[in-house]
């Protein structure tokens, strides 16, 4: 009995939030902010995925081990995506594809 | 005492007690998570590098995607999670019925994310947008728009195989909870079931904004 039993009102809260998030994602694509559209296309998509994470998987209450994996697993997405965009981002032989 | 005889039956004897078994089974959830953030991980990866590489191609294929429907399963999905960490809280405080409930309601919305997904499949089959010899399309490179379509189906392709996974497991935990195996000593198979459904729900809030909403995106203006 460890874990505290959240009420019923947070989860319901985060679930508006997410809600409402997915409205404001779906507006700002039909709005015309060019390449700054995908920026917030993705930090929603961020803030939307660390809710969930945090209250509905009660990442907040995991022992740290379990945020460690986590974390690293992050990490390592981030090396496969990023790592690989600077070799594509850099070499001026994939424009010309 | 009926709860701490249930949990000295339930707890297995590598464990020190209930929470310690408890957190290693959350734990080897997240491992396994991990491997899944790794495995659409490449597919991201590919999303990516082609999108860098074709950006007109993917914002015209972007364009014929129902975005209504797209956002319409994307609040079924978040609905579901909602019901799914509601059974989860329920199962904790030994509302049998109430758990039973909100598993049932989760499955269900499982289902008509399925349902809202395969009409959609359908509109892309007739218009003839499924990748193959078939594949038509009226664009400025159609051949590497394929490459969107290809990655749209294989992504919530995927996507799907988890959903139908996912609802199996539900139906399972379902059955379970309504026999009386869970309790608030013992439930962390539908924790652990709960992590395994919000995963695949955080899947879907990346892919929604990268597949559908692109579309909108510079329009006029190009890349």
């Amino acid at each position: 009995m460890s874990e505290p039993i959240t009420s019923v009102k947070t989860f319901t809260s985060v679930w508006v939030a997410l809600l409402i998030l997915t409205g404001v994602t779906v507006t700002v694509a039909y709005l015309n902010l060019g390449a700054f559209s995908i920026v917030v296309a993705l930090v929603i998509a961020t803030i939307k995925s660390i809710l969930v994470a945090l209250f509905f998987m009660e990442v907040r209450y995991s022992p740290a081990i379990t945020k460690i994996v986590i974390i690293a697993g992050i990490l390592w997405l981030l090396i496969l995506l990023l790592l690989s965009l600077t070799d594509f981002a850099s070499r001026s032989w994939s424009l010309g594809l | 005492m009926h709860a701490s005889q249930t949990a000295a039956h339930e707890l297995r004897h590598h464990f020190a007690d209930m929470d310690q078994q408890r957190d290693t089974a959350s734990f080897g959830m997240w491992i396994f998570l991990v491997t899944e953030i790794m495995f659409f991980g490449g597919l991201f990866l590919s999303y990516m590098l082609y999108r860098f590489l074709y950006p007109t191609a993917f914002l015209e294929g972007s364009r014929h995607m129902n975005i209504r429907l797209g956002a319409l399963n994307t609040a079924v999905l978040i609905c579901s999670s909602l019901t799914m960490v509601l059974a989860v809280r329920c199962v904790k405080i030994n509302q049998r019925k109430l758990t039973v409930i909100f598993l049932l309601i989760t499955m269900l919305l499982g289902f008509a994310f399925m349902g809202v997904k395969a009409i959609e499949y359908h509109e892309h089959w007739v218009a003839r947008e499924v990748p193959g010899p078939a594949f038509q399309f009226e664009g400025t490179d159609p051949r590497h728009t394929q490459i969107f379509f290809s990655l749209y189906f294989a992504m919530t392709g995927l996507h799907a195989l988890h959903m139908i996974i996912g609802c199996g497991l539900v139906l399972f935990l379902m059955i379970n909870a309504w026999r009386g195996a869970y309790n608030s000593e013992y439930y962390n198979p539908v924790e652990i079931g709960g992590l395994y459904w919000h995963f695949v729900d955080i899947v879907w809030i990346w892919l929604f904004p990268l597949l559908y909403l692109i579309s909108h995106q510079h329009v006029g203006g190009g890349f």
